[in-house]
């Protein structure tokens, strides 16, 4: 097929955020995420754990704990003192209130979703009634000193079981009178350290599960106030713990990365008697495990280390499968990184910041695998500071280079970038138009011409770019029946024809540019979009779906193409079928009309149409087997998968000539370097 | 695990020998060859089989009227048959023979219980009134008059032995519900009379028996199902007296709520017997089973139904039980592996590894091994029996309740016994099955062994001690006094087995052992018994084997490596080393010197005693240093073949050490001093030689750390090619 010159670049420096709190959606198919920089994410379990919702941080707004609260209402609340409700259709913070405690460690809904707790710093248990539109606040409970870290309710709600430092406490909720206080160190004789209760549990059988600073996990009668069980399973602190809907099964987390799932288990096969023994150990950690979640049918846990580990419970799973694969997520599920093809620039977009880089160039040509000598280093150009405590939505790059755009929660900015020699000067134009806030998505048309600004409610504002440094709103398109979901991709045609924009319905709208008009939509798929394009010469919109469906639709013709359907009618290799990680970003490569570019975390792949397609039986990685292949027998082995693993984890690729393709990635161990040292541990024999 | 493994019908059975007691057959004896046996039944007709072909090969009845009254055995070293009709007409014949009319006869003058063959000694024929000869014997004098030892018992049972040469003959015999037991040593025509211990309301009903360490250990099988030990030192010197022996239970034969009633078995290796017999469970019909039991763990390994039922009689021979069920003879094999808790959960590692002597090893200290067969141990003969007197001095003490008196008591009361008399207590004392504290209690026999030797110079006991540590897994901390006499005595052996196998040697011992072997003389170890299996497979015997030595030449290097850059030098390096190339000790010595170099030991404490060594020893001692060391160089791998071999290690940290402690005395000492330069001439070209190695693994990293750092580059444009 042929040779290309690929930009390889490890400078995007890049550190994701730690996790700080997971939760499960009671009887829902959703995870809800949050981090240490106070971003909260969604990840859909039925759309393969796809990240489908991202609400950018915010520096004042830490999150200590999030929960589900009358079905699929966020909250979360922070050491900043306020509950927050997320509106997850227009991605953002909806309204906060105070908590009048000082700093909120814990929440909790009750299991009917109706009351929140919160537990504060001052020592204090308030009760907060969930209203349609808000949170109202109820009452106090019994308060006492010492910051309450965890809560947790009764699955009756008729009682709270908090944790605090050396103590848990049980409130009837409704007295509101401390009804149980159990020291957690009395067992242990002469202790100078205290004992934090970090999380807690409340069965239905009225035990309470405790973790603890001192490695243990307890099991307390709450009634007697007594010790049922005690489970010592780490020298360092056990930091988080999840208890499965069915109360089987629990998983903790420790600070030294380490999880473990405890299982209520009979004494003896058919004993009635059982007991909590500690099963599986894993160590897919490096630094503390903050928290953990357990879904119906996998272990979850989220680090310090940024990466979110999904366990599946083999013992739950029917068959192997998408399902049943381990997954780790360190890197966010969409593009941080744009690119100017004519430029030869990239943009990197951190949380609080901006990096313009100018790629490097080579003279040279070499064969495969040879690095050739560099005439002109990388270059870093810009870096833009985003004001204010939010953190950045999106950003873009246009194709020329010269203008640069970006959008926090409640600003949108455009740049107008000149070059002059060596020399680049930066002019923030002045008066942009007042847009409906905040932008999901940007992207400049091929041209350079306007900028589209993906916004809330379905809607698309098309501004157009003036020179030498201005713009205008043109139009905002909105697809007919109206969508309470924000848009979160767009693509537009090379030819300045076409706009499709996909909505957190995962519906596809396309619309014509030239007057302004909802053109179609494409028909509607059960799972997550993950990257959308248009051919720049056909026209057929490309489109990847988070089950590792892949579609091609025509937009002139308003239907799947005839490739598309052979491919469904076929279907897809197993292999590709089975991979773990979306498909982020598809580019075309002009002169050569039947090629896809596809990247995801873990590989980069050309799709040529023009080639039949792998059956199962045949190996979808066939690369280094045909460089083995004398030509004439290469032939017969080709199919239309090219997928170049070389390259790991990508965050970005893309084709900036016919012959030049640019790869950023992000070396875990660069990560690594980032994060400070974990708990050191002894091993044996070191 | 034992598992019974596919059975084979290996001929049918005539009326008489049917199912039930009193049916059945005679006796199953070995046949001449492997693979073969000889069935006898209760009529007139003896069969010769080969097993694996199910396929008789012989077969051979007496007259009618006649009936064959003991089994029929095969001659080993003749090929001959021999049986005895009409309790006795004695006939011998060969294969070809056909009729049994016509073969040799001879009448004797009493009744013949039963011969025993047995492979390496001749046949011997047990009367029914207790006396034995020899078949030779007996055929000088057919009509010889036998002497009746024993009155009105009845002979219930019989065994023999090979212990070592001698043909050792034990049968059990019943009076009145006593039962006695009689060890007859044929060569030494001594007859011990033993009673068994009675057992109330149970009576033994079926007994085997197997010789080791010369402790015969029998077994009964009761009527109470239980299975019974009893130990019986084979070295016994009182006589007059009949003994009591006490017995120890080894195994019950029950199972949860059922109960086997054994009516026969047999010992398969040191943890398992098997046992044919009928499984009664309460309230249910019983049924008649083969089951094979582990000794060690008390379990029922295997168990096979039998539901035709059988004859109550059970033989075993070369893996493979015979026994009658309904109306033929069944042969089922079996197999039959140790058994050890760390087998069953599948951490066993192999032998080789396990060959580091550890301390205490809790397996066998309940139970010294057991093997069946009639192979013959090694023999460790005492020395002491020639000076043996007969003494009349009765022991009351072993015999009045033995069990209830603690070693040290018993210890205490064998003081001032004789020197006979106090090692067979002695080895009484060890042959106690089952002694919770066995260590314990071999570290006072060895104490009280050595206190004798103190107190008596004359008096070592040197096979005994021998034997001791050879046999146990000793520490030199459980008898501290031990390798101070034997150096004393300058019993090399025993010094050499006890640096193998203590762990824990005070490096003075170990200096004063090095210091022994260094100072004497080549022509007495000549004499000496030493181990030599770790210098057997390296030493050059022939000290002037040109072909050796040019082999020497050839692979004193690493020759594919470094021809090229060292052709010249090693030649000219060979030469000068020859000296190097002959052994400088005897292979005794050198067995004993690198007992010496295995022992464990720490530098700071061994150093002060090297400084002492004389500065010839210590030139001979780094000769030989220095041979095992150019030995050791020859191989790329730098290991000298062979079981406990000194490892390259070993032989350079003693080098350095014996250098450190003696450099100044070398330098002066004219003889040492071509020894040195030799020794510096070849660490040189070793060191040459590692050197260059060392540059190539230099280079070999640098193209690793160059890979490295290629990954690390935060930018590269790279080609792709995709096909």
């Amino acid at each position: 097929m042929g040779e290309f010159e690929v930009h390889r670049v490890r400078f995007f420096g890049l550190v994701p955020a730690g996790v700080r709190c997971l939760v499960c959606q009671p009887r829902g198919g959703r995870l809800a995420l949050a981090r240490t920089d106070g971003a909260v994410e969604v990840y859909n379990f039925a759309a393969n754990y796809f990240q489908e919702k991202v609400i950018p941080g915010h520096e004042a707004r830490s999150v200590e704990a999030l929960c589900w609260a009358a079905g699929d209402r966020l909250f979360g609340a922070g050491l900043g003192g306020d509950i927050t409700e997320y509106d997850l259709a227009r991605l953002c913070a909806a309204h906060s209130v105070d908590g009048c405690g000082g700093p909120i460690w814990s929440m909790a809904a009750n299991s009917s979703g109706t009351q929140l707790a919160i537990g504060c710093e001052d020592g204090s248990v308030k009760l907060f009634q969930v209203v349609p539109g808000g949170i109202q606040f109820e009452r106090n409970l019994d308060r006492r000193k010492g910051r309450i870290l965890c809560l947790s309710w009764h699955p009756s709600d008729t009682h709270i079981a908090a944790g605090s430092i050396d103590i848990l406490r049980v409130f009837d909720v409704r007295s509101g009178q401390t009804v149980q206080r159990v020291m957690v160190n009395y067992h242990v004789q002469k202790v100078k350290r205290e004992c934090i209760v970090w999380s807690i549990a409340f069965l239905s059988s009225g035990t309470v599960v405790t973790s603890d600073s001192f490695g243990r996990v307890q099991f307390w009668d709450w009634e007697r106030g007594t010790l049922l069980e005690s489970h010592t399973i780490s020298t360092s602190a056990v930091l988080s713990l999840a208890v499965s809907e069915k109360e089987d099964s629990i998983i903790v987390g420790t600070s030294t990365g380490a999880t473990y799932q405890f299982q209520l288990l009979p004494v003896k096969t058919g004993s009635l008697e059982k007991r909590w023994v500690r099963t599986k150990p894993f160590q897919h950690h490096t630094h503390d495990v903050r928290a953990v979640a357990h879904s119906s049918t996998a272990l979850i846990s989220g680090g310090l280390d940024a990466q979110l580990v999904i366990r599946p419970l083999m013992e739950k799973m029917q068959k192997k499968g998408y399902e049943a694969a381990l997954r780790k997520f360190t890197f966010p599920h969409r593009r941080l990184v744009s690119c100017a093809r004519k430029a030869r620039l990239l943009l990197f977009q951190f949380s609080q910041h901006l990096e313009l880089w100018r790629l490097g160039s080579t003279d040279e040509t070499g064969d495969d695998g040879e690095v050739l000598p560099l005439r002109r280093m990388p270059e870093h150009l810009v870096q833009l500071k985003s004001k204010g405590p939010e953190h950045i939505y999106c950003s873009c790059v246009s194709p020329c280079g010269s203008w640069v755009s970006y959008s926090t929660a409640s600003r949108f900015h455009l740049y107008r970038v000149q070059y002059e020699g060596d020399g680049v000067s930066v002019k923030k134009v002045p008066k942009v138009p007042k847009l409906l806030l905040p932008a999901y998505q940007l992207q400049f048309s091929s041209d350079s011409s306007s900028l589209f600004v993906a916004s809330a409610r379905g809607s698309v504002h098309v501004l157009q770019l003036l020179e030498p440094g201005g713009c205008k709103h043109l139009h905002t398109l909105q697809p007919p029946s109206g969508s309470p979901e924000a848009v979160y991709l767009l693509a537009s045609s090379a030819d300045g024809h076409w706009l499709a924009a996909v909505g957190g319905d995962w519906a596809i709208h396309i619309y014509n540019l030239k007057c302004f008009k909802h053109h179609c939509m494409v028909p509607m798929y059960s799972c997550a979009v993950t990257a959308v394009a248009i051919h720049p010469v056909t026209n057929n919109l490309v489109i990847t779906y988070s089950d590792q469906q892949l579609f091609e639709f025509s937009i002139p013709e308003k239907q799947y193409t005839a490739w598309s359907r052979m491919v469904q009618n076929r279907g897809l290799h197993k292999v590709w079928l089975e991979r773990d990680s979306p498909i982020t970003h598809i580019t075309f490569n002009p002169k050569n009309p039947s090629h896809i570019l596809l990247h995801d975390i873990y590989m980069f792949c050309v799709l040529d149409k023009s080639l039949p397609l792998p059956d199962n039986s045949t190996l979808l990685m066939n690369q280094g087997t045909l460089k083995q292949l004398p030509e004439t027998a290469r032939q017969r082995q080709l199919h239309a998968f090219k997928i170049c693993k070389k390259f790991q984890p990508l965050l970005f690729a893309d084709l900036l000539d016919e012959k030049c393709l640019v790869m950023v990635e992000r070396p875990i161990m660069d990560i690594k370097t980032q994060l400070p040292l974990p708990i050191q541990q002894k091993k044996f024999g070191t | 695990m034992a598992a019974l493994c596919e059975s084979f019908t290996l001929c049918g059975l005539g009326p008489s020998g049917g199912v039930g007691l009193g049916g059945g057959l005679l006796a199953l004896e070995p046949g001449p060859d492997p693979d073969h046996v000889l069935l006898t039944d209760r009529g007139r007709t003896a069969t010769l089989f080969k097993v694996s072909d199910q396929k008789p090969l012989g077969c051979w009845s007496v007259k009618h009227g006649q009936i064959i009254t003991c089994p029929v055995v095969c001659n080993f070293e003749t090929h001959e048959y021999i049986a005895v009709h009409d309790d006795k007409v004695l006939r011998i014949w060969k294969n070809e023979d056909t009729n049994l009319d016509k073969v040799f006869k001879a009448t004797l003058s009493a009744d013949v219980y039963r011969i025993h063959s047995l492979p390496n000694g001749g046949p011997v024929v047990l009367f029914k009134g207790g006396g034995v000869r020899t078949l030779d014997v007996l055929l000088e004098a057919p009509q010889q008059e036998i002497e009746k030892v024993i009155s009105d018992e009845v002979i219930k049972w019989s065994e023999a032995f090979m212990e070592g040469q001698r043909l050792v003959l034990i049968f059990a015999t019943e009076k009145d519900g006593d039962f006695f037991v009689y060890v007859q040593k044929l060569k030494m025509n001594t007859l011990h009379k033993y009673k068994l211990e009675q057992q109330e309301l149970s009576k033994p009903m079926s007994f085997t028996a197997y010789i080791k360490n010369q402790i015969i250990t029998l077994l009964c099988l009761y009527s109470n199902d239980s299975v019974y030990k009893v130990s019986i030192p084979l070295q016994q010197n009182t006589e007059e007296e009949e003994q009591i022996l006490s017995k120890s239970l080894l195994l019950n034969l029950s199972l949860s709520g059922s109960i086997l009633k054994g009516t026969s078995f047999v010992v398969l290796d040191k943890d398992h017997i098997a046992v044919l017999g009928s499984l009664a469970a309460s309230g249910e019909e019983s049924k008649e089973c083969l089951t094979i039991w582990n000794t060690k763990f008390q379990t029922l390994q295997t168990s096979k139904e039998l539901p035709l039922g059988t004859s109550g009689q059970l033989w075993c021979y070369e893996e493979k039980f015979f026994f009658t069920h309904g109306k033929v003879l069944t042969v089922v094999m079996y197999k039959c592996e140790t058994s050890s808790l760390a087998a069953a959960v599948g951490k066993l590692k192999d032998s080789q590894a396990t060959d580091m002597s550890s301390f205490v090893n809790w397996s066998t200290l309940g139970d010294e091994e057991l093997v069946v067969s009639f192979q013959s141990q090694q023999s460790v003969a005492l020395k002491s029996e020639s000076r043996m007197t007969l003494r009349s001095k009765r022991n009351t003490v072993a015999k009045v309740q033995p069990d209830t008196l603690s070693v040290g008591q018993h210890l205490l009361n064998l003081k001032d016994a004789s020197t006979t008399v106090f090692e067979d207590e002695l080895r009484q004392l060890m042959s106690k099955a089952q002694m919770p504290d066995l260590q314990a209690t071999i570290g006072c026999v060895i104490t009280a062994l050595i206190n004798r030797c103190k107190t008596n110079p004359q008096y070592y006991p040197r096979n005994f001690l021998l034997q001791i540590v050879q046999t146990r897994d000793l520490s030199y901390s459980l008898c501290p006094d031990l390798m101070a006499v034997a150096l004393e005595k300058k019993d090399v052996h025993l010094l050499q087995i006890c640096l193998q196998r203590f762990p824990d040697i005070p490096e003075e011992i170990t200096y004063a052992c090095l210091k022994v072997f260094l100072s004497i003389s080549e022509a007495y170890l000549q004499r000496i018994d030493v181990n030599l299996e770790s210098v057997i497979c390296y030493i050059d015997i022939e000290f002037n084997n040109k072909e050796v030595k040019s082999e020497i030449v050839e692979n004193g290097f690493n020759t594919e490596l470094e021809q090229d850059i060292w052709d010249t030098k090693v030649t000219k390096e060979t030469h000068l080393m020859t000296e190097g190339e002959f052994c400088p000790v005897g292979p005794q010595k050198a067995a004993l010197l690198n007992a010496v170099l295995h022992s464990a030991y720490s530098e700071t404490f061994l150093l002060p005693h090297l400084k002492n060594l004389p500065a010839q020893q210590a030139v001979l001692f780094l000769r030989y240093l220095y041979y095992l060391y150019v030995k050791c160089s020859e191989k790329i791998n730098t290991t000298l073949p062979g079981i406990h071999s000194p490892t390259i290690n070993q032989i350079m940290d003693w080098m350095c050490l014996l250098l450190d402690a003696h450099f100044t005395v070398m330098v002066m000492l004219p003889e040492a001093k071509e020894l040195l330069s030799d020794l510096h001439k070849f660490v040189r070209a070793q060191v040459r030689f590692y050197s260059e190695l060392n540059k190539i693994e230099g280079s070999l990293r640098e193209l690793q750390r160059l890979n490295r750092q290629k990954d690390s580059q935060i930018y590269s444009i790279e080609v792709l090619e995709l096909i």
